[in-house]
């Protein structure tokens, strides 16, 4: 029996005919089949089987729970089988989820209070406008003051001079509600940014005075809370409060904390640190304590609603003390401890000199790794590290330094750390926050090249005054461009 | 700084009357008595003063109030004689009129409003009124002194007592005096991070000094010998009763604040409680040429704001 071929036809058999005859392909079976096939997967997806994920455990056909060992785990990037129960890595979770950084921002319960029965002001710091830990601790103690007896609800007033940075949301702008503060005060003159010593304690005295909070805590610091309480503890001091006088270096409250919301605060007692460090002092609670870092817990588990008062700002700016504004600093004069940018060489430096204009034109204060000194180049006073100076920069540029342990030891509180460095696995590369694996000296004249021809085209344009801004603007590019060019 | 000419021919006569108020200090570790490094570093800010201004033009003299009778040759007068060796001829001590008998503890009030604590029942000097009575007759346009002291209670109140019952400003934390004519003080203030702020006070003013400023220079054994402590009566005998009853105890190491670890599960807790300081999440630039390594470099200190 012949089946009519139509010339014209195709080589394969017309539809029709195709739809009759149901082909099974064996070899794609068999591929589906054998799971360590390499092509399983589209065998799977070929024969439309291809969508379920294998399960690890399903209830068999006896009512026993089945469980197929090969799913659930995965080969980690040493080669080796793991099992992470909790789905944060793997196969799973590396591309098809959700993004790991999204977390769920846990919205806290709001506690109001409507009418309070006392106040505890706080004058925080607020340190570059933001609330600092030690701020959050003194907060968190006058939480605990006015939350001492339930019955006796008190709440804790917050002032802050100053700007501020806007980092929450729209009904907790800088945070303090979130610290626990149930009323703020703010005194937003731009004139409090600068040294205003004798207008902020005007304004506290006037709170004091109207408001007439059971207790001020100050956080113990040397340009903040710690002048600002001295200053009003004297100035009520000399109107004749006894109990005005500032109770300094406090790190414990003991006793009834209740009491001090009754209006008695003899029944607490303060432990505070003498001057030199070398003794406590235990003293009766006075109206106006300054508080060291870590002397409470702060608040987490809950947040306040921090309602900004209406107040009447008092002062003029006074002609006794004038702030004649910050004075720009040679950074090889500032103290390596203290220092905000460091640059830091190693044993992979060949130029110093390269090394010395660097920090120079970066504005950075130099430093070294032992090896750097010991060899002579840096003198010691500028090593860093577990026998040099324990630094706490923002930010730390380190130059050929490989990152031994006792380095990585002093530039533990560093919060950015760079690395340059020829040796991509060296353990400075794995602490810094960003590494650059290059010559040290070629990178660091381009770095110097780079804000030499910015310098340069930046002056020009604000030279050329006359000049319209579309022809400096592109001179200042091409000039730039030309400069990245050469080098 | 507006003077009319009869000032203005006075202030060219008279010279810039200087104040250094100086305290006892104590060594941190063995508990003898020396000079005092803050008010060491005043006493060098006045001296430096004096160095950069005309021959004649500052006057500056040393006072130290102490509550008892200080004896020659006791431990108070070989540290009070440490602030004589920076080069000044004699030291004034202020005294109350009546001084009260020398304990053998040889206790001394020292400039800050209470005493050396090394005993409970040690009595305490209030020094206060006796330095404001003192003052109020020297008349002095500059008044120089340490931000703390070392014994006692070390409040750091004092400064800010005074200038209050003076009705003098008061600017902390100086490290170096720039000018000083006869109506105006400028000043460079030490803030965070060795950065300074430039200050201007209207004479007469009180100036505290804290560690930022520059080091004291050394005694020398024998100008401190030469130097004489002259004493000079002031006031009644006043006790600091509240600061007698404080309780003191030797300083206890106060307990690391340990991380509470809000964690669901039990991998975040031994992650939190496990982790070492990685920085994991660093960023690597390998195989790039020096000029982009450089340009990443330099955005992320722009971002930082280190760079101006």
């Amino acid at each position: 029996m012949t089946i009519p071929v139509d010339p014209q036809a195709t080589e394969r058999p017309p539809v029709s005919h195709r739809e009759a005859l149901p082909r099974r392909d064996p070899r794609l079976e068999q591929q589906a089949r054998n799971r360590l096939h390499p092509q399983h997967l589209i065998a799977l997806q070929a024969l439309g089987r291809g969508a379920a994920a294998p399960q690890e455990r399903w209830m068999g056909p006896q009512g026993v729970m089945r469980r197929d060992p090969h799913v659930g785990h995965f080969i980690a990037a040493n080669g080796r089988k793991r099992i992470d129960r909790s789905g944060r890595s793997g196969p799973v979770a590396s591309g098809a989820g959700q993004p790991a950084g999204v977390a769920k921002a846990r919205v806290l319960p709001l506690i109001e209070i409507a009418s309070p029965a006392f106040l505890i002001a706080v004058v925080p710091d607020m340190t570059g406008g933001r609330l600092s830990s030690h701020d959050r601790d003194v907060l968190g103690l006058a939480r605990q003051i006015a939350d001492a007896d339930p019955t006796h609800q008190g709440a804790v007033l917050a002032v802050t001079f100053g700007t501020l940075r806007e980092e929450g949301d729209a009904a907790d702008s800088v945070g303090l509600g979130a610290a626990g503060a149930d009323r703020w005060l703010h005194f937003a003159d731009s004139l409090h940014d600068g040294y205003a010593p004798l207008e902020q304690l005007a304004e506290l005295e006037a709170i004091d005075d109207k408001l007439a909070p059971r207790l001020w805590l100050l956080p113990e610091s040397r340009t903040g809370g710690g002048e600002r309480g001295r200053r009003l503890g004297a100035r009520l001091l000399c109107r004749g409060d006894a109990l005005a006088r500032p109770s300094g270096n406090v790190y414990q409250l003991d006793g009834e904390l209740a009491a001090i919301g009754r209006g008695e605060p003899g029944q607490v007692n303060v432990t505070g640190r003498s001057g030199n460090g070398q003794q406590d002092l235990t003293r009766p609670l006075t109206r106006i304590v300054l508080c060291e870092a870590e002397c409470a817990e702060p608040v987490e588990d809950v947040r306040h609603a921090a309602l900004p008062l209406e107040w009447q700002a008092a002062s003029a700016a006074s002609e006794v003390i004038e702030d004649l504004g910050p004075v720009a600093v040679d950074p090889s004069a500032i103290a390596l401890g203290e220092a905000e940018f460091i640059l830091s060489a190693g044993n992979g430096i060949r130029d110093w000199d390269g090394f010395h204009r660097a920090a120079r034109l970066l504005g950075a204060t130099e430093g070294a790794s032992r090896m750097a000194v010991d060899d002579g180049f840096m003198p010691r006073a500028r090593q860093v590290g577990a026998t040099g100076t324990w630094v706490t920069a923002r930010v730390y540029v380190a130059v050929g330094i490989s990152g031994a342990i006792q380095h990585l030891q002093g530039i533990q509180r560093c919060d950015k750390v760079v690395a340059i460095n020829t040796d991509g696995g060296c353990d400075m590369v794995k602490r810094a926050d960003l590494s650059v694996i290059g010559d040290a000296g070629a990178i660091l004249a381009s770095l110097c090249q780079q804000l030499e021809a910015e310098r340069s085209a930046g002056g020009d344009a604000s030279v050329a005054g006359q000049v319209p801004a579309a022809a400096s603007a592109s001179s200042s590019t091409s000039s730039a461009t030309l400069a990245a060019d050469a080098a | 700084m507006k003077a009319d000419r009869s000032s203005v021919a006075q202030q060219a006569s008279a010279p810039l009357e200087v104040v250094s108020l100086v305290s006892l200090g104590q060594h941190p570790v063995s508990g003898r008595l020396r000079r005092a490094e803050q008010d060491a570093r005043a006493l060098e800010l006045c001296l430096a003063l004096e160095r950069q201004s005309a021959p004649g033009a500052v006057s500056l003299s040393a006072w130290h109030a102490s509550g008892s009778e200080i004896a020659p040759g006791s431990e108070q007068d070989q540290a009070l004689r440490g602030y004589l060796g920076m080069g000044l001829e004699s030291l004034t001590l202020v005294t109350p009129d009546a001084p009260g008998a020398d304990p053998l503890k040889a206790v001394d009030s020292s400039l800050k409003a209470a005493d050396s604590l090394k005993a409970a029942d040690q009595p305490v000097i209030d020094v206060w009124a006796l330095l404001v009575t003192r003052l109020k007759q020297a008349a002095p346009q500059l008044v120089v002194c340490g931000g703390q002291g070392e014994t006692g209670e070390g409040s750091g109140l004092l400064p800010h007592l005074l200038a209050e019952s003076l009705g003098w400003p008061l600017v902390e934390g100086i490290v170096a005096i720039e000018s000083c004519d006869g109506a105006h003080l400028t000043a460079l203030q030490a803030l965070p991070r060795g950065q300074r702020r430039r200050l201007r006070v209207k004479l007469p003013a009180l100036v505290s000094v804290d560690s930022a400023a520059p080091a004291a220079r050394q005694s020398a054994f024998a100008q401190a010998r030469r130097g004489e402590l002259s004493s000079l009566a002031s006031g009644e005998l006043v006790h600091d009763a509240q600061a007698e009853a404080f309780g003191v105890a030797p300083a206890r190491k106060r307990p690391k604040r340990l991380k509470r670890i809000k964690a669901t599960s039990a991998r975040d807790r031994f992650k939190a409680a496990a982790a070492k300081a990685e920085g994991g999440g660093g960023k690597r630039l390998e195989g790039v040429s020096a000029e982009e390594g450089a340009a990443e470099i330099l955005k992320l200190l722009r971002e930082e704001g280190v760079l101006r």
